[in-house]
C-alpha cells in the first residue's frame, strides 16, 4: 500500500455524533455497528489480540500503553494450584483530569460504540463480565450508558451465546461518587470492590491481581470505542493514520482561551499550530501564553512548542506528555501563579492520603504557592517550592503527586520571572477580569 | 448494635423496598461488597444524605462494620452528611473554568443565595458546591445541576437558573433532559434507571467543532475495502488547498454557532 494522503481531521470516533439519534441501538447498526463481532467471533482469542498488537493502537487515557500488549499479558490456562480464575475487563470511564472532557461526549452521543468494543476485549482477554466504571458527575451519560447496556441485551449482543458463538457476557454500568484519584487503574479497582478508592502497590500489576485479584484489564474508554474500527477495517488501515510509534487517529480536546473549543478527531502527530488553524487560532485580540497538551498533570508548554507533533514520542521529547491529549489553552491575560495555585488546590484536595509525600506535600505546596500568589513570598519560597517538588517526585504509590509538581517545576522553569514579579511588586499584576470570557474585547491584564 | 430493620425498636430503620433494592443491588457483582457505592447512592435517594441508619443497613446487608462504610462514605465528594438541596448547583473552579469565569460565577451565586460553599437555602430549594473539572473544559465556564451539565454558563445566565429552580420553573440541562431532583438523580446513580435517556441532544457545539470542520472540507479518513463511504483517493488532491481555507471555514462555523444559539451550547443538535 503506497503512502496515502491523509486529510488533517479523519473524523472516525465522531464520525455519527451528528446523526439522528445516534445513541439509540437502531441508529448504531444503522452504521454498520455490531457487525464486527461476527468478524471477531470468526477469528481466534488470540488472532483478536494480534489484531489489535498490530494496529498500534496505544491507551487514549494517559499512559499510552499498547492496547494489545496489555490484553496478552492475561495470563491464560489454570493457576500454579490448578485453579481458574475468572478474567474482567473494566472500562476506565471516571473522566475527570483538568482539561479532558473527550469520554463523556463519545458515550453521551454514541454508547454503543463503547460497548462493542467492550464485546471484542472481552472475548479477546476470554472475559465474560465486564465493568464500566463512569464518574457520578455525568448523570446523562450514566442514563445513555444503562439504556445502550440494556439495548445490547435485547438484542442478543451481550448476554448468553452472543452471536451464536457460544461466548457469554455480562456489562455492568457502574457509577462513582466523586473522586479524582479513582481514575488511577489501582484505585480505581479498589472503589469497584466497594472501598476508599486508594492505590495499590505494584506489582502485582492487575493483568495477574487485579479486581477481586483476578487477571483485569483496564482500559480507557477512547481505547476501547477504537477498537470496533481497527476490527472492522483492519490494522493496515487503522496505522496508515498517526506516526511511526503513535498511531491512529485520536481525539484532540481543545479548550480555553480559543475561538472556537471543542472536539477535533486527527491522526496522531498533527500539531497545535495545525489545529489551532483549522479551530480559528486563539481568542480574537489575544496570544498564546502557555498551554498544557494532556491535562494538568502534564508540563505546560509554550508557544515555542506549537509545532511540538502532538505524539507520545514528540510531546514526551519536548519535555512534557501526550497525556489525554487535553488541549488547555491560555492567553497573555492569565496569571500563571494563579493558574498553578488553582491546579495545586485540587491536587491537595484530591490526594487519597495514602502516601505521606503526597498526602503532606500537595498541602505544604498550596501553602508556600498561596503565599507567593498573594505576593508576599519570596526568592527563598521559589526555592523551597522547587525542594518540595523535589521531596514529592517519584515518592508515591500512583502518579498523583508526579502530576502535582508538573505545572509547578514547568512553569517555573518558563515564567519564573513571573513569580518574581508577584513578590516584588506585593501582588498580582493581573486582572482577573480580563482572562474571563465575559470580559470586554481589547481588555487586558 | 442499633436494629436498623423496619420492624426494629430501637430505631425506626429503612423501609422494606428500600432495603429489598439495596439487596438486589448486590445481585450485580460478583462479590457483595461491590455494590457499597451504588447502594450509598440509594440511601441518599432515599435519606437525603448518608444517615446513620443507612450504614447500618448497608454494613448489615455487606456483613462488614457501619465503621468501614462510614469510611467509604466520607472518601466520596458526592455523599453528603448535610442534607443538600432538591437542585444541588455545582461551580467548576478548577483553573480553565475559574479563569474564564467560574470564580465569578461561584462569587456571585454565594452572594446571591446568601449561602457558603456546600451550604444549603433556608428554603431547602438550593444547595452551592464548588466542584472540580467535571470533563467539559469546552464548553468553560461550567455549572452542574443535580449533575447535568449547564454549559457556558455566565454570572447573568448562572443568577436566572437558580431564581427559576428556585421558582419551581422547569429547567433543561444544556446538554440533557429536563432537570430531576436531587434525589431521584441518585437513584439512577445508584442503577435504577429512569425514562430521560432519551432526552437532549447527541451533542452540543463544540463535540461537534471537528466534525463540522471535516465535512465543510471532505476531510475523511482513508477509505477502506470494507467500507466505501470515507473519502475516495479523489477527495485528497483537493485537501491540500482547502486546508488553507481551514481558519475561515471555522470562522464560518463560529458564525453559524452565534447565530443560532445565543447561549452557547445550548442549541439542540437532534431534537
Amino acid at each position: 500500500m503506497s503512502e496515502p494522503d491523509i486529510s488533517p481531521l479523519t473524523p472516525v470516533l465522531t464520525k455519527h455524533w451528528d446523526s439522528d439519534r445516534p445513541w439509540t441501538l437502531e441508529s448504531y447498526e444503522g452504521t454498520g455497528g455490531y457487525a464486527a463481532l461476527d468478524t471477531a467471533f470468526a477469528m481466534t482469542q488470540d488472532d483478536v489480540i494480534a489484531l489489535v498488537k498490530d494496529s498500534g493502537l496505544r491507551g487514549r487515557g494517559g499512559a499510552g500503553f499498547p492496547t494489545g500488549m496489555k490484553w496478552g499479558f492475561i495470563p491464560q490456562g489454570p493457576e500454579k494450584d490448578g485453579t481458574v480464575k475468572p478474567h474482567y475487563l473494566v472500562v476506565n470511564a471516571d473522566e475527570s483530569e483538568p482539561g479532558t472532557c473527550k469520554d463523556v461526549p463519545l458515550m453521551m452521543a454514541t454508547p454503543h460504540t463503547l460497548l462493542e468494543g467492550v464485546i471484542l476485549a472481552c472475548y479477546a482477554i476470554r472475559a465474560n463480565h465486564a465493568f464500566i466504571y463512569v464518574r457520578g458527575e455525568v448523570l446523562h451519560v450514566v442514563r445513555r450508558l444503562q439504556r445502550a447496556v440494556q439495548e445490547a441485551y435485547l438484542a442478543g449482543h451481550l448476554g448468553e451465546d452472543i452471536h451464536g458463538s457460544g461466548f457469554d457476557l455480562q456489562v455492568t454500568v457502574h457509577a462513582g461518587a466523586g473522586a479524582y484519584i479513582c481514575g488511577e487503574e489501582t484505585a480505581l479497582l479498589d472503589s469497584l470492590e466497594g472501598r476508599r478508592g486508594q492505590p495499590r502497590l505494584r506489582p502485582p500489576f492487575p493483568a495477574v491481581a487485579g479486581l477481586y485479584a483476578a487477571p483485569t484489564v483496564i482500559n480507557n474508554v477512547e481505547s476501547i470505542a477504537s477498537v470496533p474500527c481497527i476490527v472492522r477495517n483492519g490494522a493496515e488501515w487503522f496505522s496508515s493514520m498517526g506516526t511511526e510509534k503513535s498511531k491512529g487517529m485520536t481525539l484532540y480536546s481543545l479548550s480555553g482561551h480559543v475561538r472556537n473549543p471543542g472536539q477535533l478527531e486527527a491522526p496522531l502527530g498533527v500539531t497545535l499550530r495545525q489545529l489551532l488553524d483549522i479551530a480559528g487560532g486563539v481568542r480574537e485580540g489575544h496570544q498564546l501564553k502557555f498551554w498544557t497538551p494532556g491535562g494538568s498533570s502534564t508540563p505546560i508548554l509554550t508557544a515555542e512548542h506549537l509545532d511540538v507533533p502532538l505524539d507520545y514520542e514528540g510531546v514526551g521529547a519536548a519535555g512534557s506528555m501526550l497525556g489525554t491529549k487535553a488541549l488547555q489553552i491560555f492567553d497573555e491575560t492569565t496569571c500563571i501563579v494563579r493558574a498553578v495555585l488553582r491546579w495545586t488546590e485540587f491536587y491537595k484536595h484530591e490526594s487519597c492520603g495514602k502516601c505521606t509525600p503526597c498526602r503532606e506535600g500537595t498541602w505544604w505546596l498550596v501553602q508556600t504557592l498561596a503565599r507567593l500568589e498573594q505576593g508576599k513570598g519570596s526568592e527563598a519560597d521559589l526555592e523551597t517550592l522547587l525542594d518540595q517538588c523535589d521531596n514529592i517526585l517519584g515518592r508515591s504509590f500512583c502518579a498523583l503527586a508526579d502530576g502535582a509538581v508538573s505545572p509547578i517545576t514547568s512553569s517555573i522553569q518558563y515564567f519564573r520571572q513571573e513569580y518574581v514579579d508577584h513578590f516584588t511588586r506585593g501582588g498580582c499584576p493581573f486582572d482577573p477580569a480580563a482572562a474571563t470570557l465575559f470580559a470586554p474585547l481589547g481588555a487586558s491584564a | 448494635m442499633t436494629e436498623v430493620r423496619s420492624n426494629g425498636s430501637a430505631q425506626v430503620g429503612l423501609d422494606a423496598n428500600t432495603l429489598a433494592d439495596l439487596v438486589s443491588i448486590t445481585r450485580r457483582y460478583p462479590e457483595a461488597r461491590s455494590a457499597l457505592l451504588p447502594m450509598l447512592h440509594l440511601v441518599q435517594s432515599v435519606e437525603g444524605r448518608v444517615t446513620a441508619r443507612g450504614i447500618e443497613a448497608c454494613a448489615d446487608i455487606l456483613g462488614i462494620s457501619a465503621a468501614e462504610v462510614s469510611g467509604v462514605a466520607t472518601f466520596y465528594t458526592m455523599y453528603k452528611r448535610r442534607t443538600v438541596g432538591d437542585y444541588h448547583v455545582g461551580v467548576c473552579t478548577n483553573t480553565l473554568c475559574a479563569v474564564m469565569g467560574g470564580d465569578v460565577i461561584f462569587e456571585r451565586l454565594k452572594e446571591h443565595l446568601d449561602v457558603g460553599n456546600d451550604e444549603t437555602t433556608e428554603d431547602g430549594r438550593i444547595s452551592l458546591e464548588h466542584i472540580e473539572c467535571n470533563a467539559a473544559c469546552d464548553y468553560a465556564p461550567v455549572m452542574t445541576v443535580n449533575w447535568e451539565l449547564m454549559d457556558n454558563q455566565t454570572p447573568e445566565s448562572a443568577t436566572r437558573l437558580v431564581d427559576d429552580l428556585r421558582a419551581g420553573v422547569e429547567v433543561t440541562s444544556t446538554r440533557g433532559p429536563r432537570i430531576c431532583t436531587w434525589r431521584e438523580a441518585e437513584r439512577v446513580l445508584a442503577g435504577f434507571p429512569d425514562d430521560r435517556a432519551d432526552e437532549g441532544p447527541a451533542a452540543g457545539q463544540a463535540s461537534l467543532l471537528g466534525l463540522r470542520i471535516a465535512r465543510k472540507n471532505g476531510w475523511t479518513a482513508p477509505s477502506t475495502e470494507r467500507e466505501g463511504d470515507p473519502g475516495s483517493p479523489a477527495d485528497t488532491a483537493q485537501q491540500a488547498v482547502e486546508q488553507s481555507d481551514a481558519t475561515d471555514d471555522a470562522s464560518a462555523v463560529r458564525v453559524e454557532e452565534s447565530g443560532s444559539d445565543t447561549h452557547g451550547g445550548k442549541d439542540e443538535v437532534d431534537e
